[in-house]
């Protein structure tokens, strides 16, 4: 492999600095690096960022590769900047057992764009009556460390004490999708004043804090770890911030659309804006952002959650839930928490990578970018401004909710053990 | 007067005031021998409806046969509408067909306005009622009732029902036919009280301009109009309330409660009746409740509406001559 020198790169938004990568690592960091033998990039005005990690990712496949494939999902992850990222079980059939787990590690492999960590099913079929087979599913040549039932919630108070004792044995950890599901039976949108006048079935917040609530005890009683999926109202914050302040492990993730959009968007009845859990209220996204800021939310994960055309272009009940999210991610990010004075680079730095990386036990990303560590980075372009396009995505799907709009920021290389997926915006 | 008419809320104080007398004229042609005006003859009117709802496509059809109109009816229930795709497919097929305008009625509420506003047809759409979201030309004929008897036939022409205090009584949470009341009544006007069991309040309900009380019996002595909405048997097993007694002992109108009206106050119903739980026949057949004039007045308003969106424009009528 070549050396490939970033010349007056801002690392992780500090001082402009050289960084030279040779091979798969990051060979030096400093000022004046010698170029010679390296392919240069003039990389001033730009942040250097470890490679992204998103710890939530729908690729779709196996099953519903018109929506998405292992290969398209992760060619967009490298177009958002992203290195790693962890692949939902919800599919079909569903990655409840070893073979699901390593058919869908392999394709990750094979694809060379970004590694693909597999989380595997908490029950069979996603049924939430039975544990699947977590250890095998761990022991497997994908390792799976994270597991969750993530599109249903793991309802039955029995079964979710169960997983979170039993991946104690390997160090694994519960992903929860906090949706209780009685409260949400017929749930259309955001419950609340929005709801009320379009006559669309509401999703109450309680239905989400009250499942968080149970699992921070259940973690706190047996002892165990568990990571709350996508939260998305304050009431939330407040339930995990109490937790933590009590010492209870728990870490939590915000998706970059409860960052930025409100329920307001649904007035529309476009089913764009459908998504699971619904968005919400400015009030939510306020405290969202606050909480991400002070670390009481850890991480930003994506829910990207690819449909094809069909299943958003028609009435908003018909319609599928969810957003494409990798490749906007970024952007979202630096305007609603860099450009706010929120967060600094070091910030998204440790909110995108270090500690999803940490979370998921994902080896070699989240690193410090410095000498001798593995050359997953990317380098970020803050002063590009742009309308989305989604006719550009990598993603096979195109169903993103920021069509036209105007975002901050652009991804312009991003490297994988030294291999440059993305040079100057275009997929390598 | 807009393009389309998909919610109560988005008629101003005119144009529902306009579409009332409008009403009022066509209430004439009801009178005649010959019950016709040949306004929109030549065109095309789709009834498209993915519910079932004899009542009101019985009241459009006959409205656009007064009106001349030559009609299709699409029931879509029974085909493969399932799937969601099938209105964008339906719609194109109507598109190119030719019609003119499209009444439709849906389960999911937003789906009239997804018509209206996707590029997926260019002609008009009337909500004919959508999920629990609106259902404007019920809205419109309710007024239509309430300014004949409380402020008269004649006498009402070019008023609203300024400072009229007019109660709903039901599942408002379920209730297209009170979000769009809700809407044309303070739009006109109109003080407006909604009584239910909390359970059956949307929550959210506090930015509606109306107000809320769980109390029937003390809001029935300053009510002009008492309108009383559809209960659905299959939300009591949904725990919305315990039994239907416990329902009509609280919220049910009786005889007894309807002597606590004033003596010129009114009983309304958008139909059909579940006698008993939520109406007594001793009320349903009184001369104060006005099911079947609302139902002949539907037919004026749907009239007015067709007339309004379709009729009264020029370009569309040279259109339709050159067809
Ligand atoms: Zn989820």
């Amino acid at each position: 492999m070549s050396k490939i020198l970033i010349r007056g790169a801002k690392v992780l938004g500090g001082e402009a600095q050289d960084v030279l990568i040779d091979g798969e690592t990051i060979a030096e960091v400093g000022t004046d690096l010698s170029a010679e033998g390296a392919t240069v990039i003039e990389a001033e005005g730009r942040i250097l960022l470890p490679g992204l990690v998103d710890l939530h990712t729908h690729l779709r496949e196996p099953g519903r590769e018109d929506s998405e494939t292992v290969l398209t999902g992760t060619r967009a992850a490298a177009s958002g900047g992203y290195t790693a990222v962890f692949a939902m079980a919800n599919t079909f059939p569903v990655a409840d057992t070893a073979g699901v787990v390593e058919q869908v590690y392999r394709l990750g492999k094979e694809s060379g764009y970004c590694d693909v960590q597999p989380i595997g099913a908490v029950t069979v079929g996603l049924e939430g009556k039975k544990l699947a087979e977590l250890g095998a599913m761990h022991d497997s040549a994908a390792g799976v460390t994270v597991f969750s039932d993530d599109g249903k919630c793991v309802d039955d108070a029995v079964i979710m004490r169960r997983a979170l004792e039993y991946v104690k044995a390997f160090g694994g950890v519960v992903a929860q999708h906090a949706q209780e599901p009685r409260l949400t039976e017929g749930a259309q949108m955001n419950e609340g004043v929005v709801s009320a006048e379009l006559g669309l079935g509401g999703w109450p917040a309680v239905a989400e804090e009250s499942i968080i609530a149970r699992d921070v005890l259940l973690a706190e009683h047996v002892g165990s770890r568990v990571h709350i999926c996508h939260l998305s109202t304050a009431g939330s914050v407040e339930i995990v911030r109490w937790a933590k302040s009590r010492g209870i492990d728990v870490t939590a993730e915000v998706t970059p659309h409860h960052l930025l959009l409100t329920d307001e968007l649904v007035r529309s009845y476009n089913p764009v804006y459908k998504v699971n859990p619904p968005l919400r209220t400015e009030r939510d996204v306020m405290a969202l952002r606050e909480a991400l800021a002070d670390g009481t939310i850890d991480i930003v994960a994506t829910d990207h959650a690819p449909h094809p055309h069909e299943d958003k272009d028609c009435e908003w009940a018909a319609a599928a839930m969810g957003m494409v999210g990798l490749e906007t991610a970024l952007s979202v990010v630096q305007e609603t928490m860099v450009e706010t004075g929120l967060l600094d680079w070091a910030g998204v730095a440790d909110r995108m990578s270090v500690k999803p990386a940490q979370i998921g036990q994902a080896k070699g990303h989240g690193r410090p970018v410095s000498a001798g560590e593995p050359a997953n980075l990317t380098l970020v372009d803050p002063a590009y401004r742009g309308a989305v396009d989604p006719a550009g995505f990598a993603s096979r799907s195109r169903n993103t909710p920021y069509e036209g709009r105007e975002l901050p920021g652009r991804v312009t290389h991003t490297f994988l053990r030294g291999r440059a997926t993305v040079v100057d915006g275009k997929l390598a | 007067m807009m393009r389309h008419l998909i919610s109560a809320a988005d008629l101003t104080r005119d144009d529902a005031v306009l579409i009332l007398d409008t009403a009022e004229e066509m209430a004439r042609v009801a009178d005649r021998p010959i019950k016709k005006l040949p306004t929109l003859r030549g065109r095309t009117i789709c009834n498209l409806f993915f519910e079932d709802s004899t009542r009101t496509r019985i009241s459009f059809e006959a409205a656009e046969k007064r009106l001349s109109a030559d009609v299709i009816n699409f029931a879509a229930k029974g085909s493969s509408v399932s799937k969601g795709e099938s209105l964008k497919d339906t719609a194109q097929t109507l598109e190119a067909m030719g019609v003119d305008a499209v009444v439709i009625r849906h389960s999911a509420s937003g789906a009239p306005y997804r018509l209206a506003t996707s590029g997926w047809i260019d002609a008009p759409v009337i909500n004919a009622g959508d999920g629990t979201h609106q259902h404007p030309t019920q809205a419109l004929l309710d007024a239509f009732t309430m300014r004949r008897r409380l402020v008269g036939r004649d006498a009402g022409l070019g008023q609203d029902l300024a400072g009229k205090r007019i109660t709903l009584v039901g599942d408002v949470l379920h209730s297209r036919v009170a979000r769009s009341n809700v809407d044309l009544l303070h739009t006109l006007g109109a003080e407006v009280t909604l009584v239910a069991p909390p359970t059956l309040v949307p929550v959210g309900v506090e930015t509606w301009p109306c107000a809320v009380s769980y109390d029937l019996d003390s809001v029935l002595p300053k009510s002009d109009a008492v309108m009383m909405l559809r209960v659905q048997r299959e939300r009591m097993n949904a725990a919305f309330f315990p039994t239907e007694r416990e329902y009509s002992r609280r919220y049910g109108l009786d005889g007894d409660r309807m002597a606590k009206m004033p003596e010129h106050a009114i009983v309304m119903h958008p139909g059909p009746m579940v006698r008993g739980m939520e109406i007594t026949a001793e009320v349903a057949d009184s001369d104060r409740c006005t099911v079947v004039e609302q139902v002949a007045n539907g037919v004026s308003i749907r009239m007015a509406v067709l007339y309004l969106l379709l009729g009264g424009n020029e370009s569309q009528t040279t259109r339709t001559e050159e067809k």
